[in-house]
């Protein structure tokens, strides 16, 4: 029986609807026409305008250690909560589950929003501090998921001998489990580590003056400034990733 | 002796996230709902009587049409991404393993680059003076004077962007898990073509749909910066209007009134799916990350 093309064509309209806007944020940064219906020429200006300007800087750094901070509370907090998850299968883990899924599906303005108004209740002035205790907050719930997918691999009874051999519960934990879980924690670090990154919507809610972050930065740049300078800085941070994600792999593959 | 050490140990190692999220994640949703029924100060603050006023404005006329416009624009953009991602997850599944993880791969690739960068790409993109529109105008599918932008279907164009992924991975990790043979047995019963994709293949991929309808439609309902940036006022969405009461109007009580609304309207879907799935197997790839 001949096999129906469809499928393939979907997929390739699916890919070049991926990939579209991208190429013309791509071609556009380099347009000295700031729209460009047409093309006025090469121009590498609006780059350069990119890297005079501070206020990035103060916005990626602002970024960076909102991310580092979130994601080592959240490794630590969401592999314990994974841990007693996957041990424990008593009704407080019902609901352990249930609060920690939630999180993950509740849309990202609802979590703003009520941050805001639990903040300015208490009167918790908002900066860097309230951005790092939302971001935890939904990165503790992804790291949870991702090492619990981990332990579903795992075999419990290794650590009854271990223990039954005479390890303490320490000894267990340090040579049994966590080189175990290490591919998990890591992934689910990495993944709350993005994720706190990207996040805008959240931040936005909670962000005070002087704790821009870098996604709130190109948000005002958006409404306000030149769209030809955030091409620029798409074009750069889309080539980053790029880099990264090439370099994963080969590490990935060096290690295999 | 250890199993008692075992369950001792289960409060001090739930506690640390139990905590976390009830302090961060339970009361300030409660706060929401609450703050729904006290009544607003001029200051831009909450006051200090408990009123009703807030819920009975929501009868306002500005708000039907706002949280109409959001659902048709979720259902819509949820029915167009499981539409085009079964046929693709059908085909990529289909392939050689090496091929199947390249092709995965340029599909994550573009949502690895920052969500704001990628909607303003597309606000670059159905500029009135960009490229995409002058073509189009040149070639008489649209008049001069019309906008790509600012409209409801720009805002579904770029939601169906955003969430075709979210859709596509959990469908094709069911797919990939389907017995194809099942698919010659029922031609070789007789069956067409549409007959066994429909009766076969779409039943046998069952819970990645329900994870794929569930993944794209709650965001869906809540999307902010998607309206906000490509959407103007004729896109908006109940996101815009729990932000501008929030930052524009400083009516804090109506804001979370909006907010409470939608906080119902995603746990009632998520419940159901939570409880089904729990009574079910667990399954960790249903999450679909």
């Amino acid at each position: 029986m001949k096999r129906s093309r469809f499928p393939l064509y979907i997929t390739i309209a699916i890919l070049v609807f991926f990939y579209l806007p991208l190429v013309i944020v791509f071609i556009q940064s380099f347009n000295a026409s700031r729209f460009g219906g047409t093309w006025h020429g090469f121009t590498l200006s609006w780059y350069a305008k990119l890297f005079s300007d501070k206020n990035i800087w103060h916005a990626i750094s602002n970024t960076l250690i909102i991310a580092s901070a979130s994601t080592v509370v959240s490794m630590i907090i969401g592999t314990i909560a994974a841990y007693s998850l996957y041990k424990y299968k008593t009704r407080l883990q019902v609901v352990h589950n249930i609060f920690i899924y939630f999180p993950l599906v509740i849309p990202d303005i609802l979590m703003g929003i009520s941050l805001l108004l639990f903040f300015v209740s208490l009167k918790i002035q908002l900066g860097l501090v309230t951005i790092f205790l939302a971001h935890s907050t939904f990165c503790i719930s992804y790291v949870a998921m991702v090492v619990l997918g981990r332990f579903q691999d795992f075999d419990y009874t290794i650590i009854e001998a271990a223990l039954d051999l005479g390890a303490t519960w320490s000894t267990a934990v340090r040579k049994i489990l966590l080189p175990f879980l290490a591919p998990g924690i890591a992934a689910g670090g990495l993944l709350a580590f993005t994720l706190s990154l990207d996040d805008f919507v959240i931040t936005f809610f909670v962000s005070g003056p002087s704790s821009t972050t870098l996604p709130v930065y190109i948000y005002s740049m958006m409404r306000h400034g030149s769209p030809s300078i955030i091409n620029a800085l798409s074009v750069i941070m889309i080539a980053f990733t790029f880099i990264i994600i090439f370099f994963t792999k080969k590490l990935l593959e060096v290690k295999k | 002796m250890a199993s008692e050490l075992k369950h001792r140990s289960e409060i001090p190692l739930t506690l640390p996230s139990m905590t976390w999220l009830i302090v961060f994640f339970l009361v300030p949703t409660i706060f929401v709902i609450a703050m729904a029924f006290r009544s607003a100060d001029p200051y831009g603050g909450i006051g200090n009587e408990w009123t009703l006023q807030t819920i009975k404005d929501l009868g306002n006329p500005n708000y039907p049409s706002i949280i109409w416009r959001t659902i048709w624009l979720s259902v819509v953009s949820t029915v167009l991404c499981i539409i085009t991602a079964i046929p693709a997850a059908y085909y990529i599944s289909k392939l050689q393993k090496k091929a199947q993880d390249i092709v995965l791969l340029l599909i994550i690739v573009p949502f690895w680059t920052n969500f704001l960068i990628r909607i303003f790409a597309w606000k670059v993109f159905l500029h009135p003076e960009g490229a995409v529109k002058q073509i189009l105008d040149l070639l008489h599918i649209t008049s001069p004077d019309s906008l790509l932008l600012y409209r409801p279907e720009a805002v579904l164009i770029v939601l169906v962007y955003t969430h075709l992924p979210f859709a596509l991975l959990p469908i094709y990790a069911a797919a990939e898990k389907f017995d194809f043979s099942l698919m010659e047995a029922a031609f070789d019963l007789g069956a067409g073509k549409i007959q066994a994709f429909m009766r076969i293949f779409i039943p046998g991929i069952k819970q990645g749909l329900l994870t794929a309808i569930i993944i794209v439609f709650i965001p869906a309902l809540g999307s902010y910066v998607i309206p906000d940036i490509v959407g103007g006022p004729t896109g908006e969405m109940i996101g815009n209007k729990i932000a501008q009461r929030t930052f524009v109007d400083r009516n804090l009580p109506h804001a979370s009134a909006l907010s409470a609304i939608l906080t119902l309207a995603v746990i009632l879907p998520v419940a159901i799916a939570l409880t089904r799935s729990f009574f079910k197997e667990k399954n960790s790839a249903s999450i679909g990350i």
